[in-house]
């Protein structure tokens, strides 16, 4: 790292509506620096984000770039200038082939050049290379995974030639093993001299990839340290502006009889096998594993997304068919799916019919919609999870992450739930309302629920799991108690060591 | 929390039915001063008249438009209907079954679309094209395109006096809008509408069947326009083998004033009945207002295009910008 400031931005200030966004914001990013920037979800992160990169015009302040003031900033000015941002849903286009999607940030735009395309897949390949991606440069985009697809914008961020990347959220649908990759990525380009703005809700990541870290809270900066004298207790205190007590609540409590057994279920256009599982009242099992083991694949055949073709699904002690999510509602299965923002929950439609959407039919009958009660059960749901918005008739969309996930888990308590599927039920959701959840998780299960929470995040798994089950191919690798799970024994068992193996 | 508003109705979000209504007041206004004759009953009922078909069809077009299809084929399904219910008649079937009959007619027709649109999952535009030409083309191979007359006497208004007839279909007009009108927000299928129409892999885990609503509404249509060609046709005592052409374009012209988004999810029926009003009263208030009616289909034009214009300015579309970059960065406020 050298001491050469690339990005200097002076009194930040920007407010929306009268609500101050950004105020007085001084921030450095260095050459050669991985920065991270964490806060809560609106305390402005992105609002800077958008300001550096020039989506938005800031009220007051200056932004400098080596020394030189930048004036008239716009996303063509910041890109001329060589700073490119790379955030948490890739934005290929799938229709075109890698080597076109990088071809499209970096080529000439007039519209009567010819395409050189020996030169175009030429470049992609190179630049494919230089960050260690092994891509196909011809094959399309859209069948590309997630991680492959944040690889193929970071190429084209370095065909751009950009001084300043920023990544906002990079590795939140991330498993381990890619994450290690993507960080090798991140530390080539730092070497290179560019200097690179690290947003992450995972604190934990930080000390593996980040140099310097600036806390902002309520769009103020609250301060910006060395990650090295930096401790995990003092950031998130920093963050939230008061001490947390314990981020994982989950209460010891007796789990009752079993409500959801699986035996030997499986579903062959999901690539399950064999899988044996059993789920009680009041009790959280946590299913871990690394992306592709076949959680999320478990859930959606639970919630008769893709019906199970082997073993049988007893609930409450009855054999029962789930072949779609109407009838999994039917038997009181639940389901949170991991993509809330377009599936969870429906943007367009108020709080409170997002709220009643599952329980339509007790609502509405022949003789009509009873209005009465859906306000009061709405307004019941966002006193009891402080959803923060100022009318339950405010569409979904205005409302933040974690208040979104909120009300996606509200219409589920809404219908009488005996099994809770919840698909990474945190993420990209910032520290204060992620801990709310996890309450809100632990109240469920103290009444009764049987959860069943997929999470890649093992702090998570390891603090909210009664019990912990540990998936790989497609199958449970194995089965820890609470008191006897380590990460090291998840991992082991994720990765297909035996337990012992590793020792301890 | 303090301050939760729990209030149902909020007139601000009925922005854009209200700026539509508030055009028609205009328009109204207009003609009050310019040409006050044009508010006489006679001139009125026809006008009434004249668009009562096209409201009951409207009507079924706002459900389509709301889970987010469209169906350009209802005006030839209007024509099937209308021959058909010329046959019926003149076949002897009872006047009290021939309606209920031309209504399972459409509701079949309805039925064929819906189902490849809804478990085929076949582009509805593409779709509801090829019947559109082949109910039409049919229907001509077999009238061989006559029209069908020496219909029974009490065909022509249900055998009613005029002036009962009219206000039969009046009513039943209205009736119908009301009916639907209040199922859209009482009924647990309404709100399935609009659920499948804003996102319906959403509605899907939520427990609601998306194919099944798709049929029901393409089967609703059809019978709507069954039903809208019946209260047609008993206007005159000849039946047309070519009717309904362009009446597609018309109800989809009339939602979408009425601000209905044209995506899918959102929309009124009151917006329907505005919408209706508005693009049928603006061509009969330019002859009397003195200015040519070639102007009529030019005006209509503007109309929708004002009607675009205003959901633009409203931020209506705003989901729509792909690879924008507010859609990603939704967290800051």
């Amino acid at each position: 790292m050298t001491d050469r400031v690339l990005l200097h931005t002076e009194k930040i200030d920007k407010s929306y509506d009268g609500v101050h966004a950004l105020r007085g914001v001084n921030f450095d990013l260095r050459a050669g620096e991985v920065h991270a920037l964490v806060g809560e979800n609106g305390a402005g992160k992105s609002t800077l984000i958008k300001i550096i990169t020039g989506a938005v015009t800031p009220d007051a302040g200056r932004i400098e770039l080596e020394g030189e003031a930048v004036t008239n900033n716009s996303p063509r000015v910041a890109k001329a200038l060589g700073i490119a941002a790379i955030y948490q849903q890739p934005a290929l286009f799938p229709e075109l082939t890698v080597a076109e999607n990088i071809a499209l940030g970096l080529e000439d735009t007039s519209a009567w050049r010819r395409i050189d395309w020996k030169r175009r897949r030429q470049r992609a390949v190179e630049l494919l290379e230089k960050i260690g991606a092994k891509i196909t440069a011809d094959e399309d985009a859209g069948n590309l995974s997630m991680p492959q697809q944040q690889l193929v914008e970071i190429a084209r961020a370095l065909g751009a030639n950009a001084r300043i990347l920023i990544l906002d959220e990079p590795t939140a649908s991330l498993s381990d093993e890619e994450i290690q990759s993507l960080f090798r990525v991140i530390r080539q380009l730092r070497d290179r001299g560019v200097g690179i703005i690290y947003i992450s809700h995972r604190l934990e990541e930080l000390s593996a990839i980040a140099d310097r870290v600036t806390v902002l809270r309520d769009g103020a900066v609250v301060g910006t340290r060395q990650v090295n004298e930096i401790d995990r207790p003092e950031l998130i205190s920093m963050m939230v502006g008061r001490e947390l007590s314990a981020v994982f609540p989950k209460q010891q409590c007796d789990p009752g009889a079993v409500v959801l057994e699986l035996g030997g279920v499986g579903s062959r256009d999901n690539g399950l096998n064999d899988i044996n599982l059993s789920v009680r009242a009041g009790e959280i099992v946590g299913l871990a594993g690394l992306v592709g083991a076949g959680r999320t694949e478990l859930a959606r055949t639970l919630f008769g997304l893709q019906p199970a073709d082997a073993g049988e699904i007893v609930l409450d002690g009855k054999l029962v068919q789930i072949r779609n999510p109407a009838q999994a509602i039917e038997h009181r299965i639940a389901c949170v799916p991991e993509d809330r923002r377009h599936h969870g929950v429906i943007l367009d439609m108020s709080i409170s019919a997002n709220v009643t959407l599952a329980s339509l039919k007790r609502l509405a009958q022949w003789g009509g919609f009873d209005f009465e009660r859906e306000r009061a059960m709405t307004a019941d749901y966002v006193r009891r999870f402080a959803i923060k918005t100022p009318s339950i008739f405010n569409s979904v969309s205005t409302l933040s992450g974690g208040n979104q996930q909120k009300v996606a888990l509200s219409r589920w308590l809404a219908t009488n739930t005996a099994v809770l599927i919840l698909d990474e039920p945190t993420q990209g959701i910032d520290v204060g309302a992620k801990a709310e959840i996890h309450a809100l998780m632990s109240e469920l299960a103290a009444q009764g629920m049987a959860i069943l929470m997929i999470s890649s995040e093992l702090p998570e798994i390891l603090g909210m799991s009664d019990r912990i089950a540990v998936m790989r191919d497609g199958t449970i690798a194995g089965i820890l108690n609470r008191t006897e799970a380590t990460q090291e024994k998840i991992l082991a068992l994720a990765l297909g060591h035996e337990v012992g193996e590793l020792g301890s | 929390m303090s301050g939760l508003t729990t209030s149902r109705f909020k007139l601000s979000r009925y922005k854009r039915e209200l700026a539509a209504a508030l055009a028609y007041l205009v328009l109204l206004l207009v003609v009050a001063v310019a040409a006050p004759s044009f508010f006489n009953i006679a001139n009125l009922r026809d006008l009434a008249m004249n668009n009562a078909a096209i409201l009951i069809i409207a009507v079924g077009m706002t459900l389509v438009i709301l889970i987010g299809e469209i169906d350009i084929s209802v005006g030839s399904q209007f024509a099937v209907c209308t021959v058909a219910a010329g046959w019926l008649a003149k076949a002897g079937v009872p006047l009290v079954l021939v309606a209920p009959c031309v209504v399972l007619v459409g509701a079949a027709m309805g039925a064929v679309g819906g189902s490849l649109i809804a478990w085929l999952r076949m582009p509805s535009i593409v779709v509801t094209l090829a019947l559109m030409v082949m109910w039409r083309d049919a229907l001509r191979w077999i009238t061989e395109g006559a029209w069908i007359q020496n219909l029974p006497a009490n065909f022509q208004w249900f055998g009613l006096r005029q002036a009962s007839g009219q206000f039969l279909i009046m009513t039943i007009g209205l009736l119908l809008l009301a009916g639907f009108a209040w199922a859209l927000r009482n009924l647990r299928a309404g709100r399935s509408i609009y659920a499948v129409g804003s996102d319906a892999e959403a509605a899907r885990l939520a427990g609601i069947e998306p194919p099944r609503i798709v049929f029901a509404v393409f089967v609703l249509i059809g019978a709507l326009v069954g039903l809208a060609a019946t209260l047609n046709a008993v206007r005159f005592s000849i039946v047309p083998s070519n009717a309904g052409i362009g009446l597609e374009l018309k109800a989809i012209a009339a939602v979408v004033v009425g601000g209905t988004l044209i995506t899918g999810g959102r929309g009124t029926l009151f917006g329907t009945l505005v919408g209706v009003a508005l693009l049928g009263t603006i061509g009969v208030a330019l002859t009397f207002v003195g200015i040519n009616p070639f102007w009529e289909k030019a005006i209509q034009g503007a109309i929708i295009l004002a009607a675009l214009g205003s959901d633009v300015a409203l931020g209506r579309f705003s989901r729509l910008p792909i690879g924008d970059f507010r859609l990603r960065t939704e967290d800051a406020k």
